[in-house]
């Protein structure tokens, strides 16, 4: 007798009625009554046809019984109860066809900063690379950008967008190398038949009217790192003396709204230790100061620092998400702007039921390159012998490329096969788990309840827009977004 | 689909990836306990032309009619009108000696 079992999903309710998130296909699927009924019965244990017909049929109907589990194990909601020595083979470890075209290359045109963020995971206490007295030069050469770009254009393969982020250390302190890599760039970039699209991340203090207006000019995608109000600000973002920044960047900022109005300008938010107000950071940052878009990442560290977020802390953090994000959803319904852009890039996953075999482009689609022309994983590696990919003279070494992808693939994370949050988590930023655990092949065990509390969330605010307002949901369709860099 | 409804871009490709599926799977996987019985004995002989596949469908196999006529009239129970062969018309297949071949020679039979 053939007994039915409940494929891995989860479920949730939004607009007051079922959905299933399916594993590991990312697809979503809005429940009736039978469907429901079945999903929540198989998922308590196996029942056979028999059994279900039992407890349903005088509710539900033979037939509406029948047509559902057809239609449930067509989608591979539910399916026969694997017998023991006959399991499902377990998932084929597929790798991206390659040579996979590079998206995106970060620029880190210095190693050098003018603040001194007490968090910070390239100075701090947490760093990879030695930027103080390693052998890496400090700058990036006018002669080692060409050649990331002339790197760039080769490995963007058929693509014909190439995204350059510019990135640091302070990346403004080598304005010089990056006004002459962006035209250098456009020139290339024109010959070759490629658009380059740029953009940067830069903490805003040596802004100045030539800097915004070339950015204005150019077009230049910003992203500002800001933590919040003065006091949140100055608590961690301070000069080399210790003094805080607020002052300093503030005004500039505002300056940079005010002039460059070509590309939408959003605040990157670092969330770490202490009473955490997002609300009120979220309020200062897009009324007060008026960023077009604010996103909040915990602080990456090591368990043991100061400004690390405990596990309360990781609850409180979702619960604030949780009001932020079903904030967004009211104003998205009325086709308002709103600009809490975790909500929005997840909900962009979630609509595309993409399913990772690796949690980010890292290696992959995207590469950080240091300041010597070194290539590695990403940003966040630039620098690190033991994560280099190649150079940009020489190219991307492609067995290294393989063994890294070979190594991090989800099929090798046995931690994350029963979880239901795999297919976008993937196991978490690979820096991450190298600060945590000293390895960036360990999935990210520290965070998992905060994934699956915000996937959730956000699986609702995807359940409620695809009731209340779908049309706000047809923006992500074939929407290719370049990589976000933080 | 009746009782669910794609509701992400993955959904709708799952949806339209199982739509085109084989006929026969589309059949409710279980015959219901209440509907009519369909004998199984046939689909245990290795007789091409009757077995099921995988999910109890047929639709989808390829032996011509004839062999099928040929297989459950004379090794099984038969479910449409053929003679009665014992009684009233023990000639009915002399002439056909391969099915494949002859089958335009088994003649109508009237009472």
């Amino acid at each position: 007798m053939i007994s039915w079992a409940a494929r891995e999903h989860h479920r949730f309710e939004a607009a007051g009625r079922p959905f299933v998130y399916l594993v590991p296909s990312a697809a979503i699927f809005a429940l009736d009554d039978t469907a429901d009924a079945i999903m929540r019965r198989l998922t308590e244990r196996p029942y056979t046809r028999e059994e279900l017909e039992a407890e349903l049929s005088e509710r539900h109907g033979h037939e509406e019984l029948d047509d559902t589990i057809h239609e449930l194990a067509r989608v591979r909601a539910i399916g026969e109860l694997i017998v023991p020595g006959r399991e499902d083979k377990p998932q084929p470890k597929i790798f991206p066809l390659t040579p996979f075209p590079l998206t995106t290359m970060v620029l880190n045109v210095t190693n050098q900063c003018n603040l001194s963020c007490t968090y910070c995971y390239e100075y701090s206490e947490d760093k990879i690379v030695d930027t103080e007295n390693g052998k890496k030069p400090k700058f990036m050469s006018e002669e080692t950008a060409r050649q990331s770009v002339e790197f760039m254009l080769k490995e963007s393969g058929d693509n014909k967008v190439a995204h350059i982020t510019f990135f640091g250390g302070e990346t403004l302190l080598n304005f010089p190398v990056l006004k002459k890599t962006i035209a250098y760039a456009r020139q290339r970039g024109a010959e070759v038949g490629k658009e380059v699209d740029f953009s940067l991340t830069t903490n805003g203090t040596l802004l100045k009217p030539e800097i915004i207006e070339f950015l204005a000019e150019n077009q230049v995608g910003v992203t500002i790192s800001i933590d919040g109000p003065r006091e949140v600000q100055d608590k961690f973002r301070v000069f080399h003396n210790g003094t805080g920044s607020y002052d300093v960047v503030a005004p500039k900022i505002q300056e940079l709204l005010k002039r460059h109005r070509s590309r939408p300008i959003g605040a990157r938010v670092t969330l770490t230790s202490g009473p955490l107000d997002i609300k009120r950071i979220y309020r200062h940052l897009t009324e007060e100061i008026g960023f077009w878009e604010v996103g909040f990442a915990p602080v990456t560290t090591s368990p043991n620092r100061g400004h690390a977020i405990s596990e309360q802390g990781y609850d409180d953090m979702l619960g604030q998400f949780r009001d932020l994000a079903y904030e967004f959803l009211e104003y998205s319904v009325e086709n308002r702007h709103h600009g809490f852009s975790n909500v929005k890039e997840t909900l962009e996953e979630i609509h595309k039921g993409m399913s990772k075999a690796f949690p980010c482009g890292a290696g992959l689609g995207l590469m950080g390159v240091a300041t010597d022309g070194d290539v590695a994983l990403c940003h966040r590696f630039a620098g690190s012998d033991a994560h280099k990919l190649g150079t940009v003279a020489d190219g991307i070494d492609r067995n290294a490329q393989h063994a890294f992808l070979d190594k991090h693939h989800i099929a090798n994370k046995t931690d994350c096969s029963a979880c239901w949050a795999r297919p976008l988590c993937s196991g978490g930023c690979y820096h991450e788990a190298h600060t945590r655990y000293g390895e960036t092949t360990r999935p990210n065990l520290h965070y998992c309840d905060w994934i699956r509390g915000w996937t959730d969330v956000c699986l609702q605010i995807y359940g409620e827009l695809s009731e209340r307002n779908p049309a706000f949901l047809a923006q992500f369709d074939d929407k290719m977004a370049a990589e976000r860099v933080s | 689909m009746k009782h669910l409804k794609a509701v992400n871009s993955k959904a709708d490709r799952v949806d339209r990836a199982t739509q085109g599926d084989v006929v026969a799977l589309q059949r409710p996987p279980q015959q219901p306990e209440s509907g009519p019985h369909i004998p199984i004995g046939c689909s245990l002989v290795f007789s091409p032309g009757w077995e099921a596949d995988r999910a109890g469908g047929t639709a989808g196999l390829c032996q011509p009619v004839e062999r099928d006529l040929f297989d459950c009239h004379i090794g099984c129970y038969w479910p449409a009108q053929v003679p009665d062969q014992l009684n009233h018309a023990p000639d009915w297949t002399s002439k056909c000696a391969a099915a494949q071949k002859d089958w335009r020679k088994i003649d109508l039979v009237f009472p």
